[in-house]
């Protein structure tokens, strides 16, 4: 991010399109330096370039194409042409622009066509005052507009400045594209920052470089809740390079996103003109923190006190309809088992950072923050400084996954910003985690237990199903992003089905992982339901098919435009068919050493049902194949990207499965360091991929996280297919 | 920690670049901090990762693991100046052509590793790929794409004679 980092043009568009926020109408009267702006989105400049805000934070998943093609189709723009900028931080003006939960394109949708239809609608005004033509006889194609009738045509840009004074309509009265006029839409778009990624240009946050910008690294708590007590910095000081060392005390956020964790900790900052020098100096700092908060909590002691809760059986009744304790008594065979799954870290390829600079009582930030609203909120608390005074630049994000929901990183840079010493006051500070700090100071995927029974009939149909979960909470509940999504297959499908937890409570700091809660989820019960379906002779699929035989929505009321949360069944069955039929499901001859596993979830409103195909030799896993067939409404944005998400969730299951990955601790204290001790696969596991889209005549959910979760298990039953070993327990051990 | 600052004279992209580091100063945060050259990225710090990846006299070495003092007179490639040879450019295209990179932050230590490979092997089968590439970690997994590159690459050099 060495390029001006202002808003240029975009500082003096005022109309918000979509969303139905609408502030004032003062359009500029000169161009700014984008050209001739006709709303907060699209910007004509001479040339006939056009620029497209990107709202939400980019981090590998698209969506800086994405929005920009959806605003691009509606204007019938020249995706050639098409400039895509990354908008600051400035919902008042953009509308929502965090990304998370898989929700960017979903909210981002009609908005953005919107946005696109309102200036077309500018620019073709524009020409009919123009040519003194009814605007009716105007047509539009890739940047330019023609008069047919008169044989007229003009590029956007020789009436880009005009269409800027004219006032923009109202975006219910502009009329949207039939989808079967699409030409940008649905077709593969490469990524707009692909040619400047592969020069090694700076795009990421870590790539700030500011005139007399210094390096920080951020010493945190050893353990969750740790209190500093003593710093002796002496021998730390003397080290080369060191220009400052400056305790930071923590300040606990409340009433922000997960306030009770994304916070800013006890620490020490070491400031330095390299962060090389700030590391090592790291080693000669003595501190001494009061750990007593996590005394006590580690993973094994976790897993002893669950295992204690489970034996006890029971828990809070979290769902139930009829009486499952009565089906299981009356069942032909009853089938019970426990699962469960460990902590896990996110590991983003770009460590933590964030860049800072505070002057005269104002914070800027240059942030790989997926939630920059979330994270200014929290700078506001835990820095003393007023939302109006602290302007936010959103950097390309280096790996998001969730982690960066959080916004801790800003919390320290803007906090050691504001702390520096009068000899360096004012000057920006970069601070960077090493691997180790990243890993350590996580907000883990937590772990999780559980014990299920289930009866079924002498045709082998299931007719009692149990679940009781253990996670982690200060009460009665689990806490969020221990809990569990609202619908569990086969809940509101079943006539007898209980559903208890038991918690309790962690000082582990907990967040979302890539579909969290799901990622966990869907192994668990799948995996749990692949027992039972064999158990009655019979398989996964055709069992859960049972499930779907009639048309039914469950869940909360589907509202007219927007992406359904509710459970469709009948797009459930499609996927579930789609990937029988694609990977020739039950009729391949079974093979020794090789085995085939089936998995179906419904999460982030999008349905994916997934094969899996294994060869095992010994201890050795080979991924043969995997079919995925998915369903997320009717409109595919960027088939480019989307079959990027399918593929980069299936490696990410499996990987979470086949490579060991988990976070240990003894009294808060984190075991792993680096990605020797926390892996990810590697280029040597690229199964060959098979990918369906099965539309849906729905709104478009989103695409980052719905095709992970049901891999895993997936994969789990496919090792029992190859192998007749269970696989209960993640990571995998074979 | 090694010893004082000392005066490197190092010949990077062609250019002679002077800087004023201790000799155990790895040749990443020299690149990053010293002399703003932010394009090789760092990722793990202990050679684990690949992102840092750059050449010395074209082999590919883990800049994170490489101590300035040991680099002497070797010529220093980075992403910033691998498209001045023709290799380099040719990955880079195939790279934009098959489009790589999903969040792409480890994407110029790819094209470096994926440079070295082809200079030394301008044919590899698709096993000699995966072995010379299974240092550089990728989280979005963009393991198809890279694949599919680097074989558009071999293809395009092989028949540039």
């Amino acid at each position: 991010m060495q390029a001006e980092l202002s808003r240029r043009g975009f500082l003096r568009a005022s109309a918000l399109v979509g969303g139905g926020l609408l502030v004032d109408f003062s359009i500029p009267l000169e161009a700014a330096e984008s050209g001739a702006v006709l709303n907060a989105f699209v910007a004509i400049d001479a040339s006939g370039t056009i620029t497209i805000a990107a709202r939400n934070p980019e981090m590998g998943q698209g969506i800086n194409n994405g929005l920009p093609m959806i605003v691009a189709e509606e204007l019938d723009a020249d995706w050639a042409q098409v400039r895509v900028e990354q908008a600051d931080l400035d919902p008042t003006r953009y509308g929502p622009q965090g990304s998370g939960a898989s929700m960017s394109t979903m909210m981002g949708y009609t908005p953005m066509r919107e946005a696109g239809a309102v200036a077309r609608d500018m620019l073709v005004r524009a020409a009919a005052a123009r040519w003194g033509v009814a605007v009716d006889g105007i047509t539009t194609s890739a940047s330019v507009l023609y008069h047919k009738a008169s044989g007229l045509s003009l590029p956007y840009a020789a009436v880009a400045s005009e269409a800027a004074r004219l006032t923009p309509a109202k975006s219910a009265e502009v009329r949207l594209k039939s989808p079967k006029d699409f030409s940008i839409i649905g077709t593969k778009r490469k990524g707009v920052d692909t040619p400047r990624i592969v020069k090694g240009e700076p795009l990421y946050s870590i790539d700030t470089r500011l005139p007399d910008m210094l390096h920080a690294v951020f010493v945190a708590p050893p353990s969750p809740g740790a209190v500093l007590r003593k710093v002796e910095d002496t021998q730390a000081k003397a080290m080369r390079g060191i220009l400052a060392i400056i305790p930071i005390k923590g300040v606990q956020a409340k009433g922000t996103f997960a306030s009770s964790v994304d916070s800013l900790t006890d620490g020490v900052a070491i400031v330095a003109s390299n962060w090389w020098y700030a590391q090592a100096a790291k080693e000669k700092l003595v501190l001494e923190w009061d750990e007593s908060a996590a005394l006590g909590h580690g993973d094994q002691a976790y897993a002893a006190r669950a295992k204690a809760l489970l034996d006890a059986g029971g828990g809070k009744v979290a769902f139930k309809e009829g009486d499952a304790k009565a089906a299981l008594a009356k069942a032909a065979k009853v089938i019970s088992a426990r699962y469960d799954y460990p902590f896990l870290a996110h590991n983003t390829m770009e460590p933590h950072n964030c860049t800072a600079q505070y002057r005269d009582g104002k914070l800027t930030f240059w942030a790989p923050a997926q939630q920059p609203e979330n994270g200014r909120k929290l700078v506001a608390q835990c820095v003393g400084v007023a939302e109006a005074d602290i302007v936010v630049h959103v950097t390309r994000i280096g790996g998001g996954f969730g982690r960066r929901l959080m916004s801790d990183f800003m919390a320290q840079a803007g906090a050691i910003a504001k702390a520096l010493p009068p000899a360096l006051s004012g000057r920006p500070v970069n601070v960077l985690h090493s691997r180790s700090d990243d890993i350590t100071h996580d907000f883990f995927r937590p772990a999780g237990w559980h014990e299920f029974k289930a009866g079924i009939d002498d045709q082998g149909r299931m007719t009692a199903f149990t679940n009781h979960f253990i996670s982690f909470g200060p009460a009665q509940d689990p806490q969020f992003f221990a809990n569990m999504a609202p619908f569990h297959l086969p809940e509101g499908l079943l006539r007898d089905i209980e559903m208890t937890h038991s918690v309790f409570p962690t000082v582990m700091p907990l967040g979302a992982m890539r579909a969290p809660t799901s990622n966990a989820h869907a192994f668990v019960f799948q995996g749990f339901l692949d027992e039972v379906a064999r158990a009655g002779g019979r398989s996964l699929p055709a069992l859960i098919l049972d499930l779907f035989t009639t048309d039914k929505v469950y869940g909360e009321a589907d509202k007219a435009g927007e992406t359904p949360r509710s459970f469709h069944t009948a797009r459930a069955r499609a996927v579930v068919q789609k990937v029988m039929a694609m990977s020739d499901w039950g009729k391949v001859p079974h093979r020794k050493g090789i085995g085939r596993g089936f998995a179906f979830y419904f999460c982030h409103r999008g349905y994916f049902a997934e094969v899996v195909e294994v060869g095992v030799k010994g201890k050795d896993v080979q991924v043969r194949k995997v079919w995925a067939a998915g369903d997320v409404g009717r409109q595919i944005v960027n088939p480019h990207a989307a079959e990027a998400q399918v593929r980069g969730s299936i490696l990410d299951g499996l990987s979470q499965a086949l490579d060991g990955a988990k976070i240990t601790f003894e009294n808060g204290r984190v075991a792993q360091s680096n990605f020797h001790d926390h892996p990810f696969g590697r280029i040597d596991r690229l199964p060959p991929v098979e990918i369906a889209f099965v539309p849906s005549d729905f709104p478009p959910g989103g695409l980052g996280e719905p095709a992970l979760p049901p891999v895993i298990p997936a994969l789990a039953n496919a090792l029992y297919d190859a192998t007749g070993n269970r696989q209960r327990s993640l990571p995998f051990t074979l | 920690m090694g010893g004082c600052k000392m005066a490197y004279t190092l010949s990077i992209n062609g250019q002679a670049r002077q800087v004023d580091v201790p000799e155990d100063m790895p040749l990443l945060w020299v690149l990053r901090d010293e002399l703003d050259m932010v394009g090789t990225k760092f990722g793990c710090g202990a050679g684990l990762c690949g992102a840092c990846t750059v050449h010395l006299d074209g082999n590919a070495v883990r800049s994170c693991q490489t101590p300035v003092g040991a680099v002497g007179t070797a010529r220093i490639t980075t992403i910033e100046g691998i498209g001045q040879t023709a290799k380099g450019a040719a990955v880079q295209k195939a790279w934009i052509e098959v489009d790589a990179p999903q969040c792409g932050y480890c994407q110029a230590g790819q094209i470096m590793s994926a440079t070295a490979l082809l200079t030394s092997n301008p044919k590899p089968t698709r096993t000699q790929i995966t072995e010379a590439m299974s240092g550089n970690l990728c989280r979005c997994a963009s393991y198809h794409r890279i694949m599919e590159a680097i074989e558009l690459a071999a293809k395009e050099t092989a028949h540039a004679g």
